[in-house]
């Protein structure tokens, strides 16, 4: 499941509730994203997440898909938030649920790589010295690399 | 035709979103940026750069060649950074 709010949610709340009265998930794995207080030396006091509607949760299915094409995923849950948050609060959880471990953990890094360079959401800091939009990282495009294989496969 | 702008991109060009009619020579979205550029000149500051600015045509992601028509929508926008 995807969904794209601006209203903070409970981590704990939202993990107890996704595999909820099923006996069939071994492993659960779990990425929380969180905004961060600072970037080196840099102090954040705030960020706002931008995003595309309607393409963001397009974007956002595909990945769900290609993830359960990938590995025997019995459930999977994207959580991001949009707007403005400040240091602590979460912007984003990604569950996957899987009858053995490997799947759970593979699925969860797969989705987060992916979403950091496909998804179309735009941060944007709030430092003393005033506002930046924060640039895409190489190191994040290698990452999501990682998990590109040949057509024909 | 619909033009969205995002980030950044929207900051320098003064706008979110636009209707714009589609001149007959413009036929792809690398076409249509050039054409924006006359329009929004610091838009055009920022093609220049290249690399930078990215496509989508209907909510899918495209290339400069993409091809457009009156009733696409077409967004520019910076590399993304969410997670």
């Amino acid at each position: 499941m995807i969904r794209v709010q601006e209203q903070p949610f409970d981590p704990a709340a939202e993990l107890a509730a996704f595999t909820a009265g099923r006996t069939d998930v071994g492993g659960t794995a779990v990425f929380l994203g969180r905004v961060r207080d600072r970037d080196g030396d840099l102090v954040i006091r705030a960020m706002t997440l931008e995003h595309y509607p309607g393409m963001t949760e397009r974007m956002l299915e595909r990945l769900e898909g290609e993830a359960r094409r990938r590995w025997p995923l019995l459930d999977v849950l994207v959580i991001h938030r949009v707007g403005r948050m400040t240091p602590g609060e979460p912007i984003v959880l990604v569950a996957t649920a899987a009858a053995h471990r490997r799947a759970a953990f593979e699925a969860c890094e797969f989705l987060v790589d992916w979403l950091k360079t496909r998804a179309p959401f735009w941060k944007f800091e709030e430092t003393p010295a005033g506002g930046r939009w924060v640039e895409a990282r190489a190191s994040d495009d290698e990452a999501a690399a990682r998990w590109e294989r040949p057509a024909a496969e | 035709m619909r033009v969205r702008y995002f980030a950044w991109l929207r900051q320098r060009t003064g706008v979110a979103e636009e209707e714009i009619e589609l001149p007959p020579h413009v036929r792809t979205v690398g076409e249509l940026a050039r054409h924006l550029a006359a329009r929004h000149p610091r838009f055009g500051e920022v093609l220049d750069s290249r690399g930078v600015v990215r496509f989508a045509v209907n909510r899918e992601y495209a290339g400069p060649d993409t091809p457009v028509g009156p009733d696409d929508e077409v967004a520019f926008f910076p590399p993304v950074t969410g997670g």
